[in-house]
């Protein structure tokens, strides 16, 4: 008889969440360039952006009015961005280490997995974004946390949207092995443009409006820029993101499955390269 | 601790009579290659049974599947009493595997890496099973060393570490002693047996090394172009071949010659 009293679940372990979170702390502990490269891009972005949004606003009353905006749009849009790579580089890990197969062999299921990437993509947010929102303080007098409740709907729609990008392309690259690993690089910058992220959605041509309104950020953004400029809290722009989210999310994570599956016909998890 | 229908969950009724692995007309076929076809096997809890065959043989793909990493084009698998992949949660946490296709984070540490996976095994003293692992597969000394930072025979023993980790009731291994000089493979070997002495564990090993086979194997399945070529105790295939050594009948098979016109 088996000296070690396995534990067998059809629920979700906690113990096996924490072990995977565990393990991407160590990686973040033993690699002094992995925690700098977190913190290094948000500060030169802030700094920056920061530096145009005091020159702007020396020279244009509109952005003098609406002091912040730009700032805040570059914080917002870093927690929408590195909230993707914070989930998507603990996966590519897995990849890069060929580790994938223990784990898949393992009890751990994907939907604890995917919750563990889910915890290291906001411990890395947090090394990364809270001191660039000290450094706007400090250099540009910004107190993004003066925003106050709408911040914690504008975090929690972003990054939703973050994790179903996150969780649509390890998918990817789960079945496609490291050949679609720039996918994870590049994806995100497609909101950049059509997620008005700097500048409001009545900007663009009308039919790529339709576009704009498909992307939760769209919202996030919107109600950001209402917010600065107006003073005004738009809730159902919130709820509208909300909205769209969940659908997202549900359909990010299907998919996931659905390409997990195809990797187990094809034979990929066994190898992991391209 | 456990969420949702975890309380202490239940795993399907399995036969604890039945065969520790049942295969039955296995097949794989990746897009025109037809890497396994049509095999079909039984292997009785508390034996060592060696998967032989060249390159390209199927041994690996098959391994994978049992393991529920490959879906098989059709087919029927049976692991513990339990239909793979259909109630595979039921299993893994008393099945493990060793393969020189995965790998351990490099950038841990070999306690680490046992850390971590004796969690993910919800082994329960987690620290207590290293220290015994450390002792029996003589990891002590670079136990705080990066996994990157060993050499190949190290890294193969901790690999073995991970594979003992949850003291699996069914053991899976890919090349066991690949890399590693013939008296520390002798040693692993003669651990594995213990292994299965003292567990009633039942091994399946992929090799090349025939003298592995001969020694450690109860029975040997040898498979060639996705099929089963031959399948018994090493001692009737070396009869039936008439050969006096598994590397002659390897090179028998492997080279078209059948049983008859072997010698």
């Amino acid at each position: 008889m088996s000296g070690v009293a396995v534990r067998e679940g059809r629920g979700i372990a906690l113990h096996r969440i924490g072990a995977m979170v565990l393990r991407y702390w160590y990686l973040l502990l033993s690699s002094w360039p992995r925690l700098l490269e977190l913190i290094y891009w948000p500060i030169l972005q802030i700094i920056t952006w920061g530096f145009l949004q005091s020159y702007i606003s020396q020279n244009d009353s509109f952005f003098a009015r609406a002091g912040g905006t730009l700032i805040g749009a570059v914080i917002l849009w870093d927690i929408l961005f590195r909230g993707q790579l914070g989930f998507s580089i603990s996966f590519l890990e897995e990849m890069w280490s060929r580790n994938l197969g223990n784990l898949m062999m393992s009890p751990l299921k994907p939907i604890e997995f995917l919750i563990a990437l889910m915890t290291m993509s906001l411990i890395r947010l947090a090394i990364g974004v809270i001191p660039m929102t000290l450094l706007a303080w400090f250099f540009f007098g910004f107190t993004f946390y003066s925003i106050g409740l709408p911040l914690i709907l504008f975090f929690c729609n972003l990054i939703f949207t973050s994790w179903s990008i996150g969780i649509f392309v390890s998918g990817l690259v789960l079945r496609n092995g490291l050949g679609a690993e720039s996918i994870v690089w590049t994806l995100m910058f497609v909101m950049l443009p059509l997620a008005c992220i700097y500048y409001p959605v009545s900007v663009l041509p009308h039919w790529l409006q339709y576009v704009a309104w498909a992307l939760p950020p769209t919202y996030v953004f919107e109600g950001m820029r209402a917010l600065l400029t107006d003073h005004t809290f738009r809730a159902d722009l919130m709820l509208d993101s909300l909205a769209i989210n969940a659908a997202l999310f549900v359909a990010s994570f299907l998919i996931f499955l659905a390409l997990l599956r195809s990797a187990k016909r094809h034979g990929s998890l066994l190898g992991g390269g391209e | 601790m456990t969420l949702l229908a975890d309380a202490p969950a239940r795993p399907p009724a399995a036969d604890p009579r039945s065969a520790a692995i049942d295969v039955e007309h296995l097949v794989k076929i990746y897009k025109t290659t037809h890497a396994v076809e049509d095999v079909t096997f039984r292997i009785a809890r508390g034996s060592i049974t060696g998967l032989l065959g060249g390159n390209g043989a199927g041994k690996t793909t098959t391994i994978a599947m049992i393991m529920g990493l490959v879906l098989p084009t059709s087919g029927r698998i049976q692991v513990l009493g339990h239909p793979i992949p259909e109630e595979s949660d039921a299993v893994r946490g008393r099945m493990n595997f060793e393969s020189p296709y995965v790998d351990m984070p490099m950038r841990l540490t070999v306690r680490q890496n046992l850390t971590i996976f004796g969690k993910l095994y919800a082994v329960p003293d987690v620290r207590g099973r290293i220290a015994q692992l450390a002792d029996d597969l003589d990891l002590n000394d670079f136990l705080d060393r990066a996994n990157g930072k060993l050499s190949a025979g190290q890294k193969t023993r901790v690999a073995l570490a991970k594979a003992l980790i949850n003291e699996p009731k069914l053991l899976l291994l890919d090349e066991p002693t690949a890399s590693l000089d013939p008296d520390t493979a002798d040693w692993v070997r003669q651990h594995l047996q213990d292994y299965r002495k003292t567990h009633d564990a039942t091994i399946l090993l992929a090799s090349h090394n025939m003298l592995e086979v001969e020694r450690l194997c109860d029975r040997i399945i040898i498979m060639k172009r996705g099929r089963i070529e031959d399948d018994d105790t090493p001692e009737q295939i070396m009869a039936r071949y008439g050969r006096d050594t598994l590397e002659e009948v390897f090179l028998d098979v492997a080279r078209g010659r059948d049983r008859e016109g072997a010698r």
